[in-house]
């Protein structure tokens, strides 16, 4: 219950957090703190020093263009689940974010930390490989954009760097023809996901599958797309039969968490079943 | 004027301070000069501790004290006792810090006092402890095998006590049975989590000897008694004050090694001690329940007659005997198991082994939710084996009505008072169950995966009546004591000795005294919780508070209205034997008009002007009940459950019951106990459980791995009573704090088999997990 | 150490904190406002809720300083001039507490709820409560209540 000793630096502005940041050997970003203080309290982690984004204003936004979203890394799951811009254009990831935890949580986490820390049962990363997104990081020397593809390297670990601060995240419009859908089985009591999965689908205008990315997060050590169900449904026509055998595939390859919660065998069948709905609902999405 | 306040729902008089953020838990005082304990505990499950330098905590700026075991030793401390000594018992030393070895992961090896929380848990680091790690054993039945780990040189085989009972000839039943089915039962391990976790503030004042512990309680005199005991402190220099306790549910009777730890630093440093517990600290340091291994055998006949019952159970007592661990799987679970059916012949016997896991006691239901889930998993079993519906096979085995009787049991119990097949029937009538049954028919037909499930029980409340417990191995009486004192203008203080944590004493014993006296329940203040203030108390624990405490309360303010009578003979300048004491006034029989109020009696009592001078004045009594028998709710629950076909997912979606606790005091009160207490059971038949690894590790080691119920989880409870007062107390009540807990496992779990029955599943351990259905569902087990 | 400016229940302090003192715990020990409650360790529980700058969160999860110059509403700002709120009287009226520990909480985050949900449906209502955990009620009661205040408020 009590963190181990730290310094703090409250930042007014992000060159200043990476600033900061820069300076400090083992500094840690602080956004909402959901993420990082419960683990200093069991002692799990103990940074020397905390740089606190949260008065930083600019990274508490969203702004919805005719490209895409960008979400500032301080913006609360809450604000993200009661967006209506999020929930009409982007319905998958309005749904990840109001299945987060509690209201508690989505009042106080945020979308950077959450992905900063990169939990394997987080529920984002499912959205974000699935929605094509990328990360805008800075450091005191400039900045880079990563994509989801290659932002979640492994088990709570990204490809940010120790000095850089993640500032906000960019989702690509969907396509016309598009459907979205975040399906999520919780594990019972942290409420993080045993499997959640995120389907995105477009369909030309014959109703056969043109493009289709789906995410997966909880299974394993980190979040991943589910390429051979993608393949199996390019080309077709996204009837039951078809959804539930590319579905079946979902697992395949995957090297499962296995813990007291979940089997590796029965996480691995939740991402068929789960991939399966989630398919199905971005389909019924589809305009 | 207030007439019937019995059997009347009153809001609670508790709530105001409660819901304005005003109650005084323990952790909510600070007293001057008050510093803070904090315990190093072992990180292994079993170890010799080799060395420990605790040089550099001790350096520390604002560290006043560094403890281990030997200081507490050499200081006077003796071990824990245990409050129920089972014949031929082992029991294996329990010191608060551990001496020479530690045996589970919450055991103590130092304790830290400082000026404050911050300092107190930083110099934990800086504690070094030379480990040596030692074998471990976490499975009560592998505990008792050959070259099993040894945990204390007392218990042979870490067998603790072995006991049995029985009635009737089991072994005839099962030679002569149409039928025996064979079962191996897991009760798995649960961890209470009350949400406050424990706490103590220990206050020892030098000038005066006299020490004062504030701590997380459920019985504050029988922690005097024991604490008394372990520090050599005399009784009457002891204050145990447990004010608002934020709930107990079992974990929070005992006496526990951080109290001790407390008062002991307090002597030391001569300054207030208080420690904290954190959850996750909780989750090792606090007792858990249940942890049965039982292999059932039951016999039958063709029609579904049960004839016997043969239980072997290992019951997993964690590595030191906590203070009343021997009574659950022995008393309060062997001969409950004929449960509310005329089984002639039941055998059960019980092996309480120490393991290198945390101490199990009593868990809201302490063997009782033990002995219904067994036995109502076996009666489903018969029913399933002889494709009878498990309706029919309650019917054809339960109790008859005995209202006006006792129904004697063929082993120690007789049964108080009720009529079980009564509740049966109202329970499946409440809850539709023929249409139930169809609407399941229906539902498979659609592909859906749906079950229904009953549990009929009874279970054994109202501890203790004191000669017989004391025959069974209590060491302490489990009688109760009450104060019912009324002051000059007539306002009335009740002292008691039970304990409320959410409980509504405050308002029920009120109610009680205020219906007698003819008063306002506001004009009745009740006094739990304090050593000082209370002659004597055993606590509360078992559903006992309204058969026991509440009875004690009923006799002593008859006692107050006796003794009033003799003022009022004189103010009425009548004979006693003809007056009359009723709505709040006595009055001369048969002439109303002649009467004096009762508060006029109390000021007569205090500040006499008619009565004469060789009258004891004054107008309290004391009473201390001992009943003459325990009391035996008794009901049925009823769940319908739907499971998802894909995930193997458990959603509850109808939950009926009808139980009987005995005359109610406060309807409102007696059902939000009932709501409580299924969804504590519940939680053990779809989520709950501790998992330890075989080093010992405890793997659902917060709240973020052991999954508690929540709101969402559940849908509405149709719940309904059914009142058969018990003849064993005045008040006729038999006990509701933990009817809910004892019958809605075995519900939920039944339903849940119910609902695998096509796939010919006939029994999964609990928690039933969605994995775990899953895997019964597609032969994966 | 660092500065602290913070307004609680309208009343400003000011003090030098540990970075490391959560939010929970300055109210408790420093301020002395103990109907905040602490029962986990690991932001399940929600006996710590209080309202920061106006939305339910776990106090035991924001450190002090991150309330720097915000405004908190505890459980002992909830009565004003002698009336309970809503949520307080419905609390009290329908029993939907027992032990109280998880009851500051519990309220907090029920007027969090009706502030973004003036008609929550039962179920919306269990899942709003869902980051609050009570041992005691089974939760019946807490429903009835919040749906009690709900009418009553709206």
């Amino acid at each position: 219950m009590i963190p181990p000793r730290f310094e703090y630096h409250a930042a007014t502005s992000v060159m200043e957090a990476v600033g900061v940041l820069g300076q400090h050997k083992d500094a840690k970003i602080l956004a909402g703190g959901h993420s990082i203080l419960p683990a200093m309290k069991l002692r799990l982690a103990q940074p020397a020093t905390l740089v606190d984004i949260g008065r930083i204003k600019e990274l508490s936004r969203i702004i919805a263009d005719a490209n895409g979203t960008t979400i500032g890394a301080m913006t609360t799951h809450a604000m993200i689940a009661a967006s209506n811009d999020i929930r009409q254009r982007l319905p998958a990831l309005s749904k990840a974010a109001e299945l987060i935890g509690d209201q508690q949580v989505r009042n106080r986490g945020t979308i950077g930390g959450s992905i900063a820390h990169a939990d394997p049962a987080a529920d984002y990363p499912a959205v974000l490989l699935a929605l094509g997104a990328e990360m805008h990081a800075i450091q005191i020397t400039g900045s880079r954009t990563i994509r989801a593809s290659d932002f979640f390297v492994d088990l709570m670990t990204t490809a940010l760097k120790s000095n850089e601060l993640l500032v906000d995240v960019r989702i690509p419009a969907l396509a016309p023809r598009s459907g979205s859908a975040y399906v999520k089985f919780p594990q019972p009591a942290s409420r993080f996901a045993l499997v959640g999965v995120c389907a995105c689908v477009t369909l030309d205008d014959k109703g056969v599958c043109a493009k289709a990315s789906i995410g997966i997060t909880g299974a394993c050590a980190s979040a991943r797309r589910a390429t051979a169900t993608e393949s199996a449904l390019l080309g077709k026509k996204l009837d039951a039969a078809i959804i539930q055998a590319a579905a079946a595939q979902a697992a395949s390859g995957m090297d499962c968490l296995s813990d007291i919660h979940a089997s590796a065998e029965y996480r691995a069948h939740l991402v068929t079943v789960m991939t399966a709905r989630a398919i199905q609902a971005a389909v019924a999405r589809v305009m | 004027m207030a007439t019937q306040i019995i059997g009347s729902t009153v809001k609670r008089r508790e709530d105001p301070r409660l819901i304005t953020g005003n109650g005084t838990y323990t952790d909510n005082m600070t007293l001057p000069r008050m510093a803070y304990l904090t315990i190093l505990r072992s990180p292994h499950a079993h170890a010799r501790i080799k060395k420990i330098d605790a040089s550099k905590a001790r350096a520390m700026p604002g560290v006043l004290a560094v403890y281990t075991g030997n200081d507490l030793k050499n200081g006077g401390v003796n071990p824990i006792p245990v409050g129920w000594v089972l014949p031929d018992i082992k029991i294996g030393p329990h010191y608060p810090l551990a001496l020479d070895t530690a045996r589970y992961t919450g055991d103590g090896i130092a304790a830290v006092v400082a000026i404050d929380r911050f300092t107190a848990q930083d110099a934990l680091d800086l504690i070094d402890v030379d480990y040596e790690p030692l074998p471990v054993v976490v499975n009560a039945e592998k505990a008792t095998q050959p070259g099993a780990p040894q945990l204390h040189p007392e218990a042979a085989n870490n067998i603790a006590f072995y006991w049995k009972i029985g009635g009737g000839d089991v072994e005839r039943a099962l030679a002569e049975a149409d039928g025996v089915i064979k079962q191996r039962l897991i009760n798995q391990r649960l961890i209470p989590n009350a949400i406050e976790p424990r706490a103590a503030l220990a206050d020892y004042q030098p000038a005066t000897g006299q020490l004062t512990l504030y701590n997380t309680n459920q019985n504050p005199h029988i922690i005097r008694l024991l604490l008394a005991l372990v520090l050599g402190q005399p009784e009457h220099k002891l204050r145990i004050a447990s004010p608002d306790v934020g709930g107990g549910f079992g974990s929070k009777i005992y006496l526990y090694a951080d109290e001790v730890i407390a008062c002991f630093a307090s002597k030391q440093l001569g300054r207030p001690v208080k420690w904290t517990e954190e959850r996750t600290e909780n989750y090792k340091a606090t007792i858990h329940g249940r942890d049965h291994v039982s292999d059932v055998q039951i016999a039958y006949k063709k029609d579904g007659t049960i004839t016997g019952l043969k239980v072997k159970t290992y019951a997993n007592q964690g590595a030191y005997l906590s203070v009343f661990a021997p009574l659950v799987p022995t008393f309060l679970y062997g001969p409950m198991l004929q449960g509310p059916y005329t089984i002639p012949n039941v055998f059960v016997e019980v092996y309480g082994t120490n393991t290198n896991t945390t101490p199990v006691d009593a868990y809201r239901g302490a063997g009782r939710p033990e002995a219904t889930y067994l036995l109502e998993r076996m009666v489903d079993l018969v029913a399933l084996e002889l494709k009878m519906d498990p309706a029919d096979v309650r019917r054809k085995n339960i109790i008859p009505p005995f209202l006006n009787g006792v129904y004697q049991t063929c082993m120690a119990y007789a049964y108080d008072s009720g009529d079980y097949a009564g509740n049966l029937e109202r329970a499946l009538t409440n809850a539709g169950y023929v249409e139930l049954r169809k609407q399941q028919a229906e539902a498979r037909k659609q592909g859906k995966v749906v079950g229904i499930g009953i549990s009929t029980y009874t279970e054994i409340t109202g501890a203790a009546p004191a000669q017989v417990a004391a025959s069974l191995g209590a060491a302490a009486a489990l009688v109760e004591s009450a104060l019912v004192r009324v002051f000059p203008l007539g306002k009335v203080q009740v002292m008691t000795g039970s304990h409320a944590h959410g409980q509504g004493h405050e308002t029920t014993f009120a109610q009680i005294v205020a219906d007698q006296l003819g008063l306002e329940v506001e004009d009745v203040e009740v006094v739990h919780g304090d050593t000082d203030r209370i002659p004597y108390g055993a606590g509360t624990y078992g559903s006992r508070s309204q058969a026991v405490g509440g009875a004690a309360i009923y006799v002593a303010t008859q006692r107050v209205i006796e003794k009033g009578k003799k003022l009022a003979a004189h103010m009425l300048e009548a004979a006693e034997a003809d007056l009359v004491f009723e709505d709040g006034k006595y009055s001369v029989k048969g002439v109303p008009s002649k009467a004096v109020k009762f508060t006029d009696v109390a000021l007569e009592a205090y500040w006499p002007r008619k009565v004469p001078a060789d009258v004891e004045l004054g107008l309290e009594a004391t009473a201390v009940f001992n009943p003459s028998n325990f009391t035996f709710p008794d009901g049925t629950h009823v769940a319908m459950v739907e499971v998802d076909p894909d995930t193997g997912k458990v959603t509850i979606t109808k939950y009926v019951c009808v139980d009987d606790v005995g005359k109610v005091i406060n309807p409102m009160i007696v059902e939000g106990q009932i709501h409580g207490g299924i969804v504590q059971g519940v939680g053990q038949a779809l989520w709950e459980g501790a998992v330890y690894d075989d080093n010992g590790q405890l793997l659902s080691g917060s709240m973020m791995d052991y999954a508690l119920p929540i709101a969402s989880y559940f849908p509405k409870f149709e719940t309904s009573r059914n009142e058969t007062p018990s003849p064993v107390n005045p008040l006729g009540a038999k006990g509701a704090g933990e009817a809910g807990t004892v019958a809605s496992t075995a519900a939920v779990a039944n339903a849940v088999m119910d609902a695998l029955k096509p796939f010919g599943v006939k029994h999964i351990d609990m928690p039933l997990t969605s994995e775990k259905v899953w895997r019964a569902m597609n032969g994966k087990l | 150490m660092a500065q602290l400016q913070i307004t609680v229940n309208g009343v400003a302090y000011q003090h030098e904190v540990e970075p490391r003192l959560l939010l929970a715990q300055y109210l408790r020990d420093v301020l002395g406002l103990t109907g905040t409650n602490i029962g986990c360790d690991t932001s399940q529980c929600g006996a710590c809720t209080v309202l920061l700058d106006g939305v339910a969160v776990k106090s035991c999860t924001v450190l002090a300083l991150q309330a720097n110059g915000s405004q908190v509403t505890t459980i002992e700002a909830l009565k004003t001039n002698g009336n309970y709120h809503p949520l307080q009287q419905a609390f009290w009226d329908n029993h939907g507490l027992q032990c109280g520990f998880c009851t500051s909480g519990m309220i907090l985050t029920a007027v969090d709820l009706l502030k973004r949900n003036p008609n929550p449906t039962e179920e919306e209502i269990r899942r709003g409560i869902e980051g609050n955990i009570c041992r005691c009620t089974g939760y019946q009661n807490i429903v009835k209540a919040i749906q009690a205040a709900a009418a009553q408020m709206r």
